[in-house]
């Protein structure tokens, strides 16, 4: 019994999370939730933003061990800049999604941390790319992760819809984080959202009195 | 002639009195003595033009081609050295590739133009190497940038251009280039321009026989650099010679 009480003193902090990115004509809609644990038991940050921008229109969400999360999108940035200065022009989504992917496979024994990479680009406009553990990419119209995606596959499965408004991607999205976050006990806190379009990048941020409510008990 | 380096002119690695460094003048001797090679740029792709001079008799047809494939979307005609220019186009190849294996998409032409003409550079630095006695045009065609056209030579500068030519007849075949409005021609168009260009300045005293090696990338190979079709180019050297012809005959009427 007392044995289990101190396991998380000694756990690696994860980020148990939720994350979802979607794309619409125009642009991408990205969201996370807020919470940070040790062990499933305690938590560590309730506040922590999984929303990282790598480049001026291009995001990425973390996944997985924070540590590990934190260290290769950092590497990323620098990378993804110094690309993008060589070219002499903002960096595509898929050299992002590439670079993301060289670190993940090419470490992959070391490293145990899952992303999703969305924005911008002028050659293909939006997207949004699943960059899994193991180094595996993969570009689809949406794409959730972390632990508290298994709540909602069936949601998203039955909510997408191609052709969605910008709006209704935040809502997609802010339904779906809110709903993981009910049932997943290591997602929770806020929703951060960010919005990438042509013009550049917006964020927001739903504190929890002001997300939907979908069942009371 | 051209002034003698007189013990400045040892090692690429001494400038001389006036700022010259001699090696890498004498790298672009080595280009002036070999045959011409020609690239033009046109609004919806590139051509190159080689003349490709026969030695031997014996030689096979199509051997020792001097244009070359670097990626699916980028061609290569040299000027200078073959094996020199055989070595850059392994080290462009391998550019193109770690680019793509990188960031996941086509090499950008501009981007890999500085990657190779860094790597020549290099080689202008130090003692204990020679500069690359070749100078080579790269040509790119893609939907979203267009037609893209630079030249690479020995010093390790690389530009742009809508048109060039390198070689012994480069001068030539420039004043040639610069008549053409090449930014409103097609490349189906083009093609038979530069096969006549190489035709005109090809020198029928000094070097005899010679072969034509002609390629092409752009929208009419959706973006592939390839040799140019068997059939077209038959049309193109039959537009070329008989240009020759009739430039002969209005001559002999002046007379």
């Amino acid at each position: 019994m007392s044995s289990n009480n101190n396991e998380w003193r000694s756990a690696a902090v994860s980020t148990g999370t939720t994350i979802i990115a979607v794309r619409y004509d125009g642009g991408v809609v990205i969201g996370s939730d807020s919470r940070a644990s040790m062990g499933g038991e305690y938590v560590s940050s309730r506040v922590i933003n999984k929303v990282v921008q790598v480049h001026d229109k291009i995001f990425c969400c973390m996944s997985g061990s924070l540590a590990d999360a934190q260290a290769v999108t950092n590497a990323v940035i620098h990378k993804l800049n110094f690309h993008s200065m060589q070219m002499g022009e903002p960096p595509l989504v898929q050299s992002a999604a590439s670079i993301m992917r060289e670190f993940c496979y090419n470490h992959r024994d070391e490293l145990s941390a899952g992303f999703i990479v969305a924005g911008w680009d002028r050659k293909k406009g939006a997207q949004v790319f699943d960059v899994s553990m193991g180094g595996m990419v993969v570009e689809q119209e949406f794409t959730i992760g972390g632990s508290g995606s298994t709540y909602i596959y069936g949601y998203v499965d039955a909510k997408f819809k191609p052709g969605m408004t910008r709006q209704q991607c935040v809502t997609f999205t802010t339904n779906a984080i809110t709903l993981a976050m009910d049932r997943d006990n290591v997602s929770g806190g806020v929703v951060h959202l960010a919005v990438v379009t042509e013009s550049g990048a917006e964020r927001q941020l739903i504190p929890g009195n002001k997300l939907p409510v979908f069942q009371r008990i | 002639m051209s002034s003698i380096g007189t013990g400045y002119d040892l090692s690429a690695s001494t400038f001389s009195p006036d700022g010259r460094v001699f090696q890498v003048e004498y790298a672009m001797k080595a280009v002036e003595n070999s045959s011409t090679a020609i690239g033009i740029r046109c609004k919806d792709g590139v051509v190159f033009g080689v003349e490709k001079l026969v030695l031997s008799k014996l030689y096979e047809e199509g051997s020792n081609k001097r244009i070359f494939n670097i990626d699916r979307h980028v061609g290569m005609a040299m000027a200078g050295l073959l094996a020199d220019a055989r070595s850059l186009a392994e080290v462009a190849r391998e550019e193109a590739s770690n680019f793509r294996s990188n960031y996941g998409h086509d090499i950008p032409l501009k981007h890999l133009s500085d990657r190779v003409a860094m790597y020549v550079h290099a080689y202008t630095l130090y003692s204990a190497v020679r500069p690359f006695g070749c100078s080579f045009i790269l040509g790119s065609y893609d939907e979203d940038d267009g037609a893209q056209l630079y030249m690479v030579d020995p010093s390790g500068i690389s530009y742009g251009y809508w048109g060039t030519a390198i070689g012994k007849a480069k001068q030539a075949a420039k004043t040639e280039i610069e008549k053409l409005q090449m930014k409103d021609m097609t490349c189906r168009e083009l093609v038979k321009e530069v096969a006549k260009i190489i035709y005109i300045v090809h020198d029928e005293v000094k070097d005899k026989a010679f072969e034509l090696e002609l390629s092409w990338v752009g929208e009419v190979t959706k973006g592939r650099h390839v040799l140019v079709p068997k059939d077209i180019k038959e049309e193109a050297e039959k537009y070329a010679k008989d240009s020759l012809e009739e430039e002969d005959d209005s001559d002999e009427d002046n007379m």
